[in-house]
């Protein structure tokens, strides 16, 4: 190998540490999608999945931005149920259905996953922290972690809603200060028990300092977890995002599956019977939510030694 | 003093519990000079392990001082990481001691990486693995912990531990968890270490036979105290204190002797009891010996020191002269 060098006295060898680290990260990764493909309905979850992002990426040239302007509608017949050049209706402005639930998958995909990502950013430094420092530091951050658990999050999440200014990003950030607790608890409890492995004492014993132990022992072993839980968390984040759109506090200049909702719901589509307006957005919570728990378990469950038979 | 390689002065740890403090290490004094096999023998819960994790800083001292080549550990990240590259642990459970998800590569350039010792990586790798009698080095490499044998798996540790080359091995009951066919094989090598590369080791062992074996010196513990140490075949041939005979009457090689089964549970170290902290188990008391002696008064209410009795032999007991 290029590496080899005549100069030392001891043998030089054939072996390229990094050349098997890739080739080890190429096994696990095909053992991990022979697992996963093992499993239909995480599968089916991820085929819905896909045509959902497909959906929201390919929004503009699937359904043009000025179906959901109501000053663009205004000479669409309105009320109309689904049929001729209206795929699924419109609403009582006019306005494409079908426009507001493509437009609408885009709102609910970004706000679920960077809602998520970001509280599981926060819960799993909090967690870090807290369980490998211990002592003082692990009393405070979990001390807050329990205040913030105790607070009832909808009261939480409208109050916060409402103080700060209505944009997407506000939703985002309302949605991770209300849902890191969880986070937080679980991945304190994995470092805890990592923590206690005799690798990391030995790890101590070879010289290594904190951040070596973090980055090495305890982030590897944590990370499975934390992996899972992101994927099981964007349910929750899309449906809060829905939550708090249907109940007037999300961004109202964008068509979201929940703000869909609650226009619907104040135009009285129900008591219209107008089925057209408010089942699709509907229909997709439920789909994107249902595939998202659906690989979400599939992962927890390929990850996570505890769930596995035998351990990793 | 000033040749030896590790020196203990009056070392103690203690633990706090629910119930109070418990001194796991009460007041230990030892030297250990380059090149020396030390076995530090007692019962589970005697304090053995905590005493050789103190000497990494795995342990934070309550008292006393540890002094390597003359300089003082204290837990200083610096001071404590250069002490980490000249003095090495290998675990009682090397299952344990490996993370399953790095690959026997990994495990041993741990050290190498954290010291950033110059050189070319995987060939320091090899050597130490070939020095730990894993040959062909290359074949173990690519393997990770679970696909190789326990004793395998403990040699892995050894050559973690000696590719930072250090001076002194401390060894946590280095075979009690191997097949008695794999034991000889590990043990032959911590010889050959000591006799190839003048490494010092320390080993805590549980079992007086193995300490015979690879010992040149035997410091005996009990309930965190060195009750008696001595060259190995001193110690063996000719042990003074009552513990030490009594554990050496249960070595089955040792047929000579009569057997003495001592009394009752290794007493709780958040109880030491008062005078000598041996005499609840003492067979010299138990048969009314030390009374005879006239002492019976000084082990129950007396504390004992170490006492050098001999050529480097020291013991702690009030019957002896």
């Amino acid at each position: 190998m290029s590496d080899a060098d005549e100069t030392l006295d001891v043998a030089p060898t054939t072996f390229s540490p990094r050349a098997f680290r890739w080739q080890r990260r190429r096994a696990s990764a095909a053992d991990f999608w022979s697992r996963f493909r093992g499993d239909r309905l995480a599968l089916l979850g991820l085929i819905v999945l896909l045509v959902f992002i497909v959906m929201a990426i390919a929004a503009p040239w699937i359904s043009p931005k000025e179906g959901l302007s109501a000053v663009d509608s205004i000479d669409n017949p309105t009320w109309a149920p689904p049929g001729r050049g209206y795929p699924l209706g419109t609403d009582n402005l006019g306005r494409s259905v079908a426009a507001q639930f493509v437009w609408g998958s885009r709102v609910s995909l970004w706000v679920g996953l960077s809602a998520t990502v970001l509280t599981i950013a926060i819960g799993a430094a909090v967690g870090v922290t807290a369980g490998f420092f211990g002592r003082w530091t692990d009393a405070t951050l979990m001390r807050l972690t329990d205040w913030f658990l105790v607070i009832p999050f909808l009261p939480l999440a409208i109050v916060l809603a409402s103080v700060l200014d209505r944009s997407l990003r506000n939703v985002v950030l309302v949605i991770a200060i209300t849902s890191w607790p969880g986070t937080a608890r679980l991945v304190r409890a994995q470092v805890l028990t990592v923590k206690q492995r005799l690798y990391v004492d030995r790890a101590r014993a070879l010289g290594a300092n904190r951040a070596h132990v973090i980055r090495r022992h305890i982030l590897p072993n944590v990370a499975p977890l934390i992996l899972a839980n992101l994927t099981l968390a964007v349910p929750i984040s899309i449906l809060t995002e829905t939550t708090l759109a249907f109940l007037g506090l999300g961004d109202p200049t964008r068509a979201s599956w929940g703000k869909t909702l609650e226009e619907a719901f104040n135009a009285g589509a129900i008591s219209r019977n107008a089925w057209w307006y408010y089942v699709p957005a509907g229909a997709g919570i439920v789909m994107v939510v249902l595939a998202f728990t659906l690989v979400g378990r599939a992962i927890e469950e390929i990850l996570d030694p505890r769930l596995r038979e035998g351990g990793a | 003093m000033s040749d030896a390689l590790l020196e203990l002065r009056d070392v103690s740890v203690t633990f706090s519990s629910r119930r109070g403090t418990v001194r796991a290490v009460d007041g230990v004094s030892l030297d250990v000079r380059p090149g020396e096999v030390l076995a530090l023998v007692g019962e589970s819960g005697c304090g053995k392990t905590t005493l050789i994790r103190s000497i990494l800083g795995l342990e934070p001292l309550a008292g006393g001082t540890i002094l390597v080549e003359g300089k003082p550990v204290n837990q200083r990240q610096r001071t404590l990481r250069d002490l980490r590259r000249r003095v090495q642990m290998i675990f009682q459970d090397p299952t344990g001691a490996l993370n399953p998800r790095h690959s026997i590569y990994d495990a041993v350039a741990e050290g190498i990486r954290i010291h950033g010792i110059e050189g070319n990586e995987p060939a320091l790798v090899a050597d130490a693995l070939s020095r730990a009698g894993l040959r062909p080095a290359e074949r173990y490499m690519a393997r990770y912990p679970h696909e190789v044998s326990g004793g395998q798996r403990q040699r892995v540790l050894i050559a973690g531990a000696i590719a930072l080359d250090p001076q002194l091995l401390l060894a946590d009951e280095p075979v009690a968890s191997l097949d008695a066919s794999i034991r000889g094989e590990i043990l032959a090598l911590l010889r050959d270490l000591v006799e190839e590369q003048g490494l010092a080791i320390v080993a805590v062992t549980h079992d007086l036979g193995l300490a015979w074996n690879i010992a040149d010196r035997i410091a005996v513990m009990y309930l965190g105290r060195i009750v008696e140490v001595g060259r190995a075949e001193e110690v063996l041939a000719a042990p003074q204190h009552p513990y030490t005979r009594a554990l050496l009457s249960v070595v089955p090689e040792m047929e000579r002797v009569e057997q003495q089964i001592l009394t009752g549970e290794t007493p709780d170290p958040s109880r030491i009891p008062a005078g000598c902290r041996f005499h609840p188990r003492c067979p010299l008391v138990a048969s009314g010996e030390a009374e005879r002696l006239g002492i019976l008064g000084r082990c129950t209410g007396v504390d004992v020191e170490l006492v050098q009795r001999g050529d480097a032999h020291w013991s702690a007991c009030h019957a002896l002269p």
